[in-house]
This record gives structure tokens, C-alpha cells and sequence, in this order.
């Protein structure tokens, strides 16, 4: 029994396990982002994540890569604020953004009831009851702007247009903290830079008319 | 702006080796692994650091150089995926009994699920029977700060250390607070030991009683003890839970608000699991549920069945990943709540199946074999040609290298029948060097009749484009000596041995039926079908929309559609025509010779 009695002093410990407090307490926000191979998937989490350190949030996210990426499905999830689970749950995403409209039969089911489905689809799909549909045909856009690369971040642009960031609520932060994100990511200037930020002012331009 | 980064579980991993002093870093690509070597290879510049780092030929040549740096004193690591440890199996068992005296890591990483493997297994038990202690973090963070731990455990112990992440930390990204690099100031210095580091089987025997003495040392070292993150209260169940499996935990002990009902440990060191632990658990607990990937190794050495549950009980599910929405079920039933949750359901399906990029000359590889050999046998391999599935050129995968070896036991079992039946086999240019040339040599030593295809796209393409003993570049981008690969073939005692660019349709059919002639009379014939990856190349601005067009005499035939399947030609259901989707196409112009009515031309 003395035994029993200091090994419990070894392991009754708390510890910490990267998570940390953010800027503005309370903030949780789950975000799933659906598409296939060679859609910039990845790229747009990371730079959401690299956003959201740059406001003061912990975050996390989880990509799927591998034989996925050939032309194949990949999601990312993201989770912005206190959390420790790289997953988000089924039913618990505040929004869903889906680059292929295949992808919305697929992962419809993560989005919360009262949630936010964003879809390059060039009609409003039907995705049932209880989320906001927002549609834009980013194909279309990005082919007519000569940017067949850059659906990702008009899809983004019109998001943060349509659901709004920041303080105000909406996203965890607003869409000038993603135009800086992209500068540093570019190195602050050159010709990417300023295609990756026409192609989001095209997609903010879509959503706000 | 915070000092925190983002960091991928790999980069966080590469971070945590390089800070504390690795000087020896060597791999083999796989999911969900590959980017720790580039990683370390990047932290390594940026810090100043004086390190040998490489891409090995396989996951064995690189298990024995990071050991051997080891056992010279020095920090070395090695890091491969799971499917990769078990080529490296067989040195990593000896290196446990010989041991070290510098620190020797080998992270070996987990795909629970799995969503890139030919195996879900759990590196863990190889653990348990090499007698090696394992690390299992649940976080990109942690696993940065284990890596230091486990060279520390390693030292102390004189023994290697698995570092066993999983898809879900790898391919996790977290904000972490970067360690500080220490700059390593050791020398190499290799004490000869002939009774140690060559030792006999009697030795071997006195070396296994050392290991298991060592093991029994490790189980009681604090730094790694488990630890309970909600002390407090006196409850009477608690939750033992490892790597990603006790993230999901955590987060759900505070929603589901159980947090003062039950305890929750994490376990760090899933093996050797604590003694004192596991007489604590027993002591104090009626109700012990474990949650772990992939396999019961902290379960099966908490000896009383009756009041724990887990894998081995049924009470958690035996096979695949323990999601998040699981172990809400499953906590949610220990805690004697109601279940919530939706149920999982695969929702419209499970979306479109992977296939080769457009522009991809496996492509035209593997329909000019159909052409070629129509009543073939088509073994193959690992990487990203395994798509050629969806082609019907590939019939069989079992493992690196095999593509060579199934070929020749096609044959022979057909000899045995009195039969011939035209063989043609496909292996990627890096697992060729991995695995495939020691069958090659024994398919000529023993006469076997078929066609291999080397499909030599310069790369090593499915696990992010790393170079291959053929690039002629290292892990830094250095340039290195180039394997000829022709000549190696040649030296390997194959006579018909002939290369071409498989873009060019008619005359890589014609030249695959002259090797059929060749395989059919007089044994083993290599094509290698040299062509750069399409990923590489058109990244490099290759890419030309607009180049290919569909004439008004496509008919629907759908030829091009199934047979050649490239993601650019798209089938109109409505116009009952293919057209061309210019947001993928790169202008190859492969298909304009696979069109059977001409309907396909280079606007």
C-alpha cells in the first residue's frame, strides 16, 4: 500500500500539451475544407492557420495526403482556438468550404445544423435543410481571369464576403489578415503575390453585389 | 505577431532531432512520413548544423547508416513508414541487443485507417518484440519534444528508441514554440568492442539478458511515466489513452463534461508500459478503459481482464482509426451517458478514386502494355503507377519489389501448366533501386520469360517527389554521382535491355511487342519508359491549356474515357461527347493516338 501511495504522487500531475490561450477567449471555430488533387487544398489551410497564429489563436488542422492526392478526394480540417483533437467531428463544423461540387454529397454531414456551406458550383446545389448555401462559379471566374489555378482563393474571397470576418463575427479573423498571410507567405511583393491577391479581391468582389 | 509557427507534425518532428544535436539523418520515403528527412535537411541549413543526411536506396540501408553513427557516439536518426520498418526489421531487432552510446531514434509512423498503406499495422508490437522502448506523442508539440527525449532515453539506456507517430500527428499542423538548436559538439569515436558489436550467438544470448535487464530499468525512468491531466477527486474509472487517440479524449472530456467523473492518463511510453502504473491502475481504479492505435499494446500489458476494457475486449473497435466520433461514443457509454452524436455514414460515397495525373506518361505505359500483351499477366508495385489499376495493367501489389519476383512465379507456375502466357511487369524507377534488383538478378539466373517496365520518371513521385539514385541530386539539392540504370540492368545479366519515351504511343507499343518477342524465346526483357513527372515538369510551367481539341467526329464512344481515363477528358452525358477540361489538360497530347475515330487532334 506505501507503494500504491507514492506511485500516485508520480502520475496525479497535470501537464500541458500545446494548447495555449488565444486573443479573443472563447473563440472556437471548426472549419472543413473539401476538394480534389491539385486544387490548392492544403495551401488554403495553411494559410488560414498561419492567419489565425498571426491573431493569437492556437490552432490545428489535419490533412489527408498520399494516394488521396492523385486526382482523389482531400479534405482538411481546421480548428481554430482551444482544442486538441486535429479532427472535427461530424455535425460540428461552423463552415464548410467545397472547391469540387461532387465533394458537398461527401462531406455535407461535418457542417453543423446553422452552419455556412461555401461551394464552387456554378448553381446552387441542394445540400437540405438547416445551413446557409453560398455558390459561386469559380471555374468560370478563374478561367474568364485567366488564373485556372487560383479557385482556391476566390473561393476564399467570396467566403469572407459573404459571411464577413473579425471582430464582427463570421470568420476568426478578416480578409485583410489573409492578404497579409499571403505576403509573407510570397515574400511581400512579386507577380504571385499580386495573382494571388486579385484572385481573392475577385472572390470578395463576387460575394459582396 | 507571436513567436509560434506553424509546424506539419513532420516539420515539428525534424525540428526536435536537429535541436537536440542529431548529427545522422537517413530515409526512404512513405506516407505518412516522407517530409521529416526534408524537413531535417531545411532546420539542418538554417541552423548552421554540421549533418550527413540522405535519401537511402531503401528503409535497411537506412536503418544501418543512422545505427552505425550511433554506435561511433554520436545522435542519429532514421525515419521510414511503417510498411518501411519492416524491411528494415531485420537489422532493428539486432540493433537492440548490440545497443548504442550515442542516441539512435527510429521513428517509424503509423497509418491507422489506413489511408496510404498496404498494412494498418502497429509498429509499436515490433517494438515489443524487438525489446525497445517506444515514444507515442499525441500532437505535432509533443512529438518535437520527444524527439529530444527519446535521444535522452536512448543514452541512458544504451538502447534505440521508437518514435512512433501516426498519420493524424504527421500530417497535423500546430502552432509550437521551437525549441532552441544546441549546437553538437561530439566527435565520432568508434570503440572497438568485437564481443559486442560483432558478437556470437553466445554473446548474442548474454546480450538479450542485458536488453531485457534494460527494459525493466526503462519501465520505472520518470520522464516518460504516464501522466493523469485531470488530478484531483477520487474517482472510480479511468481512461488510458495514447497518441492522437488521447487528443480526441481530452477535447471530449471537456465537452461531454466528465472530466471530474473519470481520470484521464495519457500514456507516453506505451512500451515498456510502467510498473508502478500499472499497480496503480489496478489499486485504484474499477473500471480501466483503453484508447490506443492501433493495436492492444498498452492493454495487453494491464494484466486483469475483468476491469479493463479495450481492443481485446470488443469493447473497442479491433481494426482501423479510432475517430474522434468513436471515442465520443465509447466515452460517452463508459461515463453511463446517452450516446449523442450522429452516426457515422460515408455520406454520398466515397467521392471520385484517385488516378494518375493528367499528363502522366504511366498513362501511355500502361496502354500501350494493353496493347501490346492483351491477354497478359500484369504484376506491380508501389507507388503512384499502382493506379494503373483503374487501367487494367496492374494486377497484383504485395510490396516493394515484388512486381519482379511475381512476374518470374507467374512464370514458372505457368511452365509448371505447359503454358505461356505474355507477362509484362511495371516498377517505378526509386523502388526499382529499393528492392527490385536482387529479384532481377535471380529472374535471370533462373531464366524466367517476361517484360519488366521500368517506369523511370526520375522521382520518387507518390511521396512528394524526393530524388532517387538516379536524380543524381541528394537530400539538400547537392549534386551527386547518377546510377546508370541501363548499365545497371545489363550488369544485372539482362540482354535485351532498351529505352524510350512513352508519349510516343505507336512506337512504345512497337517496341514492348518486340520485347514480348524477346521474353517468349529467350527470357527477361526491360523496357525502362523514361519520361519526367508530369508534376515536376508542368509545375515547371509545362503546361499548355488549349493545345488539344475534340473534333465534331467524336461519336461517345467513351474509348478514351475508360480506357485511357485521363482527368482532362471529360465525358458530356447531356452532348453525348468528350470534351476537354482546360483547367487540368497540359497538352501531352498523348490521347490524340488513343482516339479509335481520329476525333482527338493538337489544335
Amino acid at each position: 500500500m506505501r507503494r500504491a501511495v507514492r506511485v500516485a504522487l508520480i502520475f496525479e500531475r497535470e501537464h500541458l500539451v500545446g494548447v495555449s490561450g488565444g486573443k479573443r477567449n472563447g473563440l472556437r471555430q471548426q472549419v472543413v475544407l473539401s476538394g480534389v488533387g491539385g486544387q490548392g487544398i492544403l495551401f488554403l489551410s495553411r494559410l488560414l492557420a498561419e492567419a489565425a497564429i498571426a491573431c493569437g489563436f492556437p490552432v490545428l488542422t489535419s490533412e489527408t495526403h498520399g494516394m488521396a492526392q492523385r486526382g482523389g478526394v482531400v479534405v482538411s480540417h481546421l480548428k481554430v482556438g482551444g482544442f486538441d483533437s486535429p479532427l472535427v467531428r461530424t455535425g460540428r463544423a461552423d463552415l464548410l468550404l467545397v472547391l469540387k461540387e461532387e465533394n458537398v454529397a461527401l462531406h455535407r454531414e461535418f457542417l453543423a445544423d446553422g452552419g455556412d456551406l461555401i461551394v464552387n458550383a456554378p448553381i446552387r446545389p441542394d445540400a437540405g435543410s438547416g445551413v446557409r448555401v453560398h455558390a459561386v462559379d469559380g471555374d468560370a471566374l478563374a478561367l474568364s481571369a485567366g488564373v485556372p489555378h487560383a479557385v482556391n482563393l476566390i473561393l476564399l474571397g467570396y467566403a469572407f464576403a459573404r459571411i464577413g470576418g473579425g471582430e464582427a463575427g463570421g470568420f476568426f479573423c478578416a480578409a485583410g489578415e489573409i492578404r497579409d498571410a499571403l505576403s509573407r507567405r510570397h515574400g511581400g511583393s512579386g507577380s504571385r503575390l499580386a495573382a494571388s491577391l486579385s484572385a481573392l479581391d475577385l472572390g470578395i468582389a463576387h460575394g459582396t453585389w | 505577431m507571436s513567436d509560434l509557427i506553424l509546424m506539419q507534425g513532420n516539420d515539428a518532428i525534424a525540428r526536435g532531432l536537429v535541436a537536440a544535436g542529431c548529427a545522422v539523418a537517413a530515409s526512404y520515403p512513405g506516407t505518412p512520413a516522407s517530409e521529416i528527412l526534408s524537413s531535417i535537411d531545411r532546420w539542418r541549413k538554417k541552423c548552421g548544423a554540421t549533418m550527413h543526411v540522405e535519401w537511402a536506396v531503401n528503409e535497411k540501408v537506412a536503418l544501418e547508416i543512422a545505427y552505425t553513427a550511433a554506435i561511433a557516439g554520436l545522435r542519429a536518426a532514421v525515419s521510414m513508414k511503417q510498411v518501411g520498418l519492416n524491411v528494415a526489421s531485420d537489422p532493428f531487432l539486432s540493433a537492440a541487443y548490440l545497443g548504442v552510446t550515442g542516441g539512435f531514434l527510429v521513428v517509424s509512423a503509423d497509418d491507422p485507417g489506413p489511408h496510404s498503406s498496404q498494412t494498418e499495422q502497429d509498429s509499436r508490437l515490433l517494438a515489443m518484440m524487438a525489446k525497445v522502448p517506444v515514444l507515442d506523442p499525441a500532437s505535432p508539440a509533443q512529438a518535437m519534444s520527444l524527439a529530444g527525449t527519446g535521444f535522452d532515453l536512448s543514452e541512458a539506456f544504451g538502447v534505440p528508441v521508437m518514435l512512433r507517430p501516426t498519420t493524424r500527428v504527421c500530417h497535423a499542423s500546430q502552432d509550437v514554440d521551437a525549441p532552441p538548436f544546441l549546437p553538437s559538439v561530439r566527435e565520432a569515436r568508434f570503440v572497438k568492442d568485437p564481443a559486442r558489436w560483432a558478437a556470437t550467438p553466445l554473446f548474442r544470448r548474454k546480450l538479450h539478458d542485458r536488453l531485457a535487464e534494460k527494459i525493466e530499468a526503462i519501465a520505472s525512468w520518470p520522464a516518460t511515466a504516464p501522466i493523469r491531466v485531470n488530478p484531483g477527486g477520487s474517482p472510480a474509472k479511468a481512461v488510458v489513452a495514447s497518441g492522437v487517440a488521447f487528443s480526441h479524449a481530452r477535447e471530449l472530456f471537456g465537452e461531454l463534461g466528465i472530466s471530474d467523473r473519470i481520470a484521464l492518463y495519457q500514456v507516453t511510453q506505451p512500451y515498456p508500459l510502467h510498473a508502478a502504473f500499472i499497480d496503480h491502475l489496478l489499486e485504484t481504479y474499477a473500471e480501466i478503459l483503453v484508447l490506443e492505435e492501433s493495436a492492444p499494446v498498452i492493454e495487453m500489458q494491464i494484466a486483469d481482464r475483468r476491469r479493463v476494457r479495450g481492443r481485446m475486449t470488443g469493447a473497442v473497435p479491433g481494426t482501423g482509426e479510432l475517430l474522434p466520433e468513436i471515442v465520443e461514443r465509447l466515452l460517452s457509454r463508459f461515463a453511463g451517458l446517452p450516446v449523442q452524436g450522429r452516426t457515422l455514414s460515408t455520406g454520398g460515397g466515397r467521392g471520385r478514386r484517385p488516378t494518375l495525373c493528367p499528363g502522366c506518361a504511366h498513362r501511355s505505359s500502361f496502354y500501350a502494355i494493353r496493347k501490346a500483351a492483351p491477354a497478359g499477366i500484369f504484376p506491380s508495385d508501389i507507388g503512384c503507377y499502382t493506379l494503373g489499376i483503374n487501367l487494367g495493367a496492374v494486377d497484383t501489389v504485395l510490396c516493394m519489389g515484388a512486381a519482379v519476383s511475381q512476374a518470374a512465379g507467374f512464370d514458372y507456375a505457368n511452365r509448371l501448366s505447359g503454358k505461356q502466357v505474355d507477362i509484362v511487369a511495371t516498377i517505378g524507377d526509386s523502388t526499382f533501386y529499393h528492392a527490385g534488383i536482387p529479384p532481377l538478378i535471380d529472374a535471370v539466373v533462373q531464366g524466367a520469360r517476361f517484360v519488366l517496365v521500368i517506369l523511370d520518371n526520375g522521382t520518387t513521385a507518390m511521396t512528394g517527389n524526393q530524388p532517387t539514385p538516379g536524380s543524381g541530386i541528394g537530400a539538400g539539392g547537392e549534386i551527386t554521382a547518377a546510377i546508370d540504370m541501363e548499365g545497371l540492368v545489363r550488369a544485372c545479366g539482362v540482354s535485351f535491355c532498351r529505352t524510350a519515351n512513352p508519349d510516343r504511343l505507336p512506337e512504345f507499343v512497337a517496341l514492348l511487342k518486340e520485347a514480348l518477342v524477346h521474353s517468349r524465346e529467350r527470357g527477361v526483357a526491360v523496357v525502362i519508359a523514361r519520361q519526367p513527372c508530369a508534376m515536376v515538369a508542368f509545375a515547371a510551367g509545362g503546361r499548355d491549356p488549349g493545345a488539344i481539341a475534340i473534333t465534331a467526329e467524336c461519336n461517345g464512344c467513351r474509348h478514351c474515357v475508360d480506357r485511357f481515363e485521363c482527368p482532362s477528358l471529360v465525358f458530356d452525358e447531356a452532348a453525348n461527347r468528350v470534351r476537354i477540361d482546360e483547367m487540368t489538360c497540359t497538352g501531352c497530347g498523348v490521347c490524340v493516338h488513343v482516339c479509335p475515330t481520329g476525333a482527338i487532334r493538337s489544335a
